[in-house]
């Protein structure tokens, strides 16, 4: 039977069935944690579908396993789905890290499970729903719905009595510009009268959106504060610390990174190009500033969620900076350094969760010499670091290595600078990787370590981190098995921002203040 | 059957004065003591046939009867089919509720439904003041029927004190209206607008009718009572009187402003509606947001969906018209909804009362939290459910219309509300302090048949909505063309189809 009309169908609502499922199975024993790692694996395999069945001889920009039929007439709103090379291996990477949050959350989650795993399931049908949506409509609509799951995750299992506040604010820091963002689309809407996204990408490869360049511009900031927020990009950081430092280690596997930096690529650059090339300086100073700020500050934390987090700040700068440098190298990089950051993230901080699990704390101080102990965890934690440090073979390299020579080649105002700048993150995130598994893993006991007794991995756990660390090396040597896929888009991208670049006018009228302080 | 047009037009009217008059009757010959819920039911029944008849009004076309005072069209119809479901919802909840006087409550609902029928169908305004002052007078009632708590009568006597100050002025701007235009009904105003010699009065008269308008609906300025007047009235009370008055006041409002002026007013109009709304959205937002008891906030949260509302005001006629009958559905689905959970989760005594008490509600009664979570989010405006597309269509047609400043007050407005909605939700899903949760809480928190049926009637229409608003769009569509506009600014084709070019841009 051939499903390929139906699979981005299935994908986006199989997790939502599985969480009906859920929520009608009786929540004894450990039925919850089977029947949802039932259900991810299932996402997981049906996702699969997708490179396996994946042509790559199309024309490059064109979008495959496409299903369009109308929604609602008027306004004219579509339910099409389709991917191309910048979602399909994200729809994959989402499907492989659900059944690992399953895996990871198996004992530590233990009372209110089937709420639990309800949302969780609910996230990823969101999270597919954003990557699967060609119509803009539909793609806000699954954007919005992925901030309920998680404000509630972080709501209900947040590890301290101050989840309520970092849940709503989360929950207002992206709401928001939301807000923003859908008066900017229905503008668009009012403009163009459709919300199908390959036509407004024409219209706006034709400059024939709208005449009206204020307009324009505003509309074009709506999304990219939207989409910058969610990210988060350097001084919109606001709530990532609080909501990392308090979510529940699966809920943080997904939480920031993948879904705005997709939105940006799929929807900034493609509805917005002339705005985005003039925005580009601003997002590369931002990315790099992003960078060194979030490898200064993850120095000094003690607490190792906020190490993690402000760490994680850092590693998305990084793509944000490949991103806009519009080149096919910085583009290919960036989307196959959301792969590995997601990856090596959602490692770390499963590991983090690991040991909280074993020792009720994130408090580096009270860590140290756990080596002796836990000689698995430690094999563990020190290949995951070496991933995030990007290590020559392991995957963040390959995504590194591209950024970095992308944003060298980038045609934009002091991109050799901000580049520069921005290389110093590399030695950053070695410095504070390597010193938080000296103070954790090696020094004298801590407090914590020397009074509990803890069990090194086991097999639940094994199975959970050893994909990770096979992707790890796998991606690190064997980068073109998913480097085809992601080039037919970064080079279609990078070819047609560049075909703007030359037929926007030369003369510059005044830009809005937002942009002003880098030129 | 050929009837004649006054009967076939009014016909579901006359069902339910019948159906009421009939309860009272039998409510005089029952011994005390027996059960009322039949008389419930017979309202409910009634009820359901006045939906059947008005249902099938649509199919006979534009019925005028009594010399054109009366005038049945689709946009009225959508409106009686609204304020009947609320009804049947609301009576649903309450049949389990009242334990004695039931006969009287609900006679009393029902005319009640009477008198805002009538608004949403009269062309002459001296007709819809009868309409007003029926539903009025017998939600003056209403909400004072918890005897004997001093916070019912409190809310009684504002609401009827308030209120009657609210009709006069409506009542003044009707006979301001006869003075400068020599007519009463509202093609009358019309055409009189155009050559009135005292076009000045003519617009004062019109904005007095809009502060007893104003009133109805809980607009800001005109706001002052709702919060004490919700927190007093029994909470399935407060259900139907925040939402089918509120439509029908909506309604009336709809045909003034599409059909009562004549293009040269209409833009100062539309101006003044513009800072109505954009006062209702921001005064009902930031006075939820310091609120601890949930009815109040509920109150303020419905001053700032009555200036959502108020936004599709400013738009053009035809996809303004139809996105405010959309948004007025979505929010008396949502709304119903969420007073009957409320209704359900602190019963008769309402021992449920602030945010803290709500704590942990989803884990004692997880259906209960769950719905009430749908609800809200609702409220807030989450995708797949009717208050998103309330909000979409209602926010499309202003941007069409050029004001996107509107729009861009109205969305930061809520992201304001999502805070006080997700106060309520996070606190529905975090666990009770382990002290005063057992007390506080009904012996026997089961919810009854009749009043599941009316919940899950009001959160499936919730969430039909929210995924398959065509249908109900399509009838709103159909409503708005009803009308008669006369607003010059009628964009040639269907609403939202149309591309109308920018002509404000935003600055």
């Amino acid at each position: 039977m051939n499903i390929d009309p139906i699979i981005l169908t299935l994908i986006v609502f199989f997790p939502l069935a599985g969480a009906l499922l859920l929520a009608l199975l009786p929540d004894r024993g450990r039925t919850m944690q089977w029947a949802a790692l039932a259900v991810t694996l299932v996402t997981l395999g049906l996702t699969l579908h997708l490179p396996f069945h994946y042509s790559y001889a199309s024309p490059a920009g064109s979008f495959q396993f496409e299903q369009n039929v109308p929604w609602i007439s008027a306004p004219a709103i579509r339910y099409h789905l389709g991917v191309d090379g910048l979602s399909m291996w994200l729809m994959v990477l989402t499907g492989l890290l659900a059944p690992l949050g399953v895996l990871i959350s198996w004992r530590a989650v233990d009372s209110r499970k089937k709420l639990f795993y309800v949302l969780f399931l609910l996230q990823q049908v969101a999270m597919m729903g954003i990557f699967a949506s060609l119509d803009m409509f539909l793609y806000y609509a699954f954007w919005e719905m992925s901030l309920v799951p998680m404000t509630l995750l972080i709501a209900t299992f947040g590890r301290s009595e101050y989840r309520r506040r970092a849940a709503i604010k989360y929950f207002l820091y992206a709401f928001i510009p939301s807000a923003l963002l859908l008066v900017a689309m229905l503008w668009l809407y009012a403009q163009t009268g459709t919300f199908d996204l390959p036509k407004l990408a024409a219209l706006a490869a034709g400059n024939a959106i709208s005449p009206n360049t204020t307009a324009l511009w505003l509309a074009s900031l709506g999304f990219l504060v939207a989409f910058s927020v969610k990210v988060p990009v350097f001084p919109l950081h606001g709530w990532l610390v609080d909501a990392i430092a308090e979510a529940p280690t699966a809920a943080v596997m997904v939480l920031a990174g993948k879904t705005a930096l997709y939105s940006m690529m799929r929807f900034s650059l493609a509805i917005f190009p002339e705005q985005s090339h003039r925005v580009a300086p601003l997002m590369i100073a931002l990315a790099a500033i992003g960078i060194v700020y979030g490898g200064l500050l993850a120095l000094v934390q003690h607490d190792l969620k906020k190490l993690a987090a402000y760490s994680t700040l850092g590693q998305l700068s990084f793509i944000v900076l490949g991103i806009f440098s519009f080149t096919v190298a910085g583009l290919d990089g960036g989307i196959y350094q959301i792969l590995n950051e997601s990856l090596a993230g959602a490692a770390f901080f499963m590991l983090l969760g690991l040991l909280y699990e074993r020792y009720g704390s994130y408090d580096m101080r009270q860590y140290g010499g756990l080596a002796q102990k836990l000689p698995w965890v430690v094999t563990m934690f020190v290949l995951v670091s070496l991933s995030i440090i990007g290590l020559p073979m392991l995957n963040s390299f390959v995504g590194e290595f591209l950024i970095l020579s992308g944003s060298m080649q980038s045609g934009f105002a002091h991109h050799h600078l901000w580049t520069a700048v921005a290389a110093t993150g590399v030695i950053l995130s070695a410095a504070y990787m390597l010193r938080m598994i000296q103070r954790v893993f090696y020094c004298e006991l801590g407090t914590k370590s020397q009074a509990v007794t803890a069990w090194d991995l086991d097999a639940r756990e094994h199975l959970a981190l050893w994909p990770m660390v096979a992707l790890f090396l796998t991606m690190g040597v064997a980068s073109p098995l998913w480097m085809r896929a992601i080039d037919s888009f970064g080079a279609a991208a990078a070819s047609r921002l560049a075909s703007v670049q030359c037929t926007a006018p030369t003369e510059t009228p005044s830009l809005p203040t937002t942009s002003g302080g880098v030129h | 059957m050929p009837l004649s047009a006054s009967l076939t037009a009014l016909l579901p009217e006359y069902v339910l004065t019948l159906t009421g008059v009939l309860i009272m009757l039998i409510e005089a010959v029952l011994k005390p003591g027996t059960s009322r819920k039949p008389l419930g039911w017979l309202a409910i029944a009634g009820t359901t046939v006045t939906g059947i008849l008005s249902f099938y009004q649509l199919h006979l076309g534009v019925l005028t009867a009594f010399s054109g005072s009366i005038q049945v069209d689709a946009f009225s119809i959508f409106f009686h089919l609204l304020i009947g479901s609320v009804v049947v919802a609301t009576l649903l909840g309450s049949l389990d509720y009242f334990e004695s006087n039931a006969g009287e409550y609900y006679a009393l609902v029902l005319f009640g439904a009477v008198g805002m029928m009538l608004m949403t169908c009269s062309v002459e305004l001296l007709m819809v003041f009868v309409g007003l002052e029926i539903s009025s007078i017998s939600t003056y009632i209403l909400a004072g029927f918890r005897k004997g708590e001093g916070t019912a009568v409190e809310s009684s006597i504002k609401y009827f004190l308030l209120g009657s100050f609210a009709t006069a002025f409506f009542l003044y701007g009707i006979a301001l209206a006869y003075g400068a235009t020599g007519s009463t009904s509202i093609a009358g105003i019309s055409a009189g607008l155009g050559s009135s010699a005292t076009p000045r009065m003519a617009f004062l008269a019109l904005a007095m009718m809009l502060i007893g308008l104003g009133f109805k609906v809980s607009a800001a300025p005109f706001h002052l009572w709702t919060p004490d007047v919700y927190q007093g009235a029994p909470a399935p009370v407060v259900g139907l009187m925040s939402t089918a008055p509120k439509a029908a006041a909506f309604a009336v409002l709809l045909r003034v402003t599409f059909c009562g002026f004549p293009p040269l007013m209409q833009h100062r109009w539309s101006m003044l509606l513009w800072g109505l709304a954009a006062l209702s959205m921001t005064i009902g937002n930031l006075g939820a947001l310091k609120q601890t008891n949930v009815k109040r906030m509920l109150a303020y949260s419905s001053i700032a969906h009555a200036g959502y509302l108020l936004v599709a005001f400013s738009a053009l006629a035809p996809a303004g018209i139809a996105a405010a009958c959309f948004y007025a559905l979505s929010y008396a689905a949502m709304n119903v909804g969420a007073f009957a959970v409320v209704t359900q989760a602190g019963g008769y005594k309402e021992t449920l009362r602030s945010f803290e008490d709500y704590r942990g509600l989803a884990i004692r009664r997880p259906v209960l939290g769950f719905l009430l979570a749908f609800l809200l989010l609702s409220l807030v405006g989450i995708p797949f459910t009717g208050g998103f597309f309330g909000k979409f269509y209602v926010f499309s047609a202003a941007i069409q219309a050029g004001h996107v400043w509107l729009a861009i007050i109205g969305l930061i407005n809520s992201g304001v509300a999502c805070y006080y909605y997700l106060r309520l939700l996070s606190s529905v899903y975090t666990k009770p302090v382990e002290s005063a949760s057992v007390a506080t809480f009904d012996p026997t928190p089961v919810v009854s048949v009749p009043a599941g049926i009316g919940l899950a009637l009001a959160a499936a229409a919730t969430l039909m909505l929210g995924i398959m608003p065509g249908h109900v769009l399509h009838l709103a569509n159909y409503a708005s063309s009803s009308l008669r506009i006369t607003s010059a600014q009628v964009p040639p084709s269907a609403p939202f189809t149309s591309v109308t070019p920018l002509t404000n841009q935003p600055k």
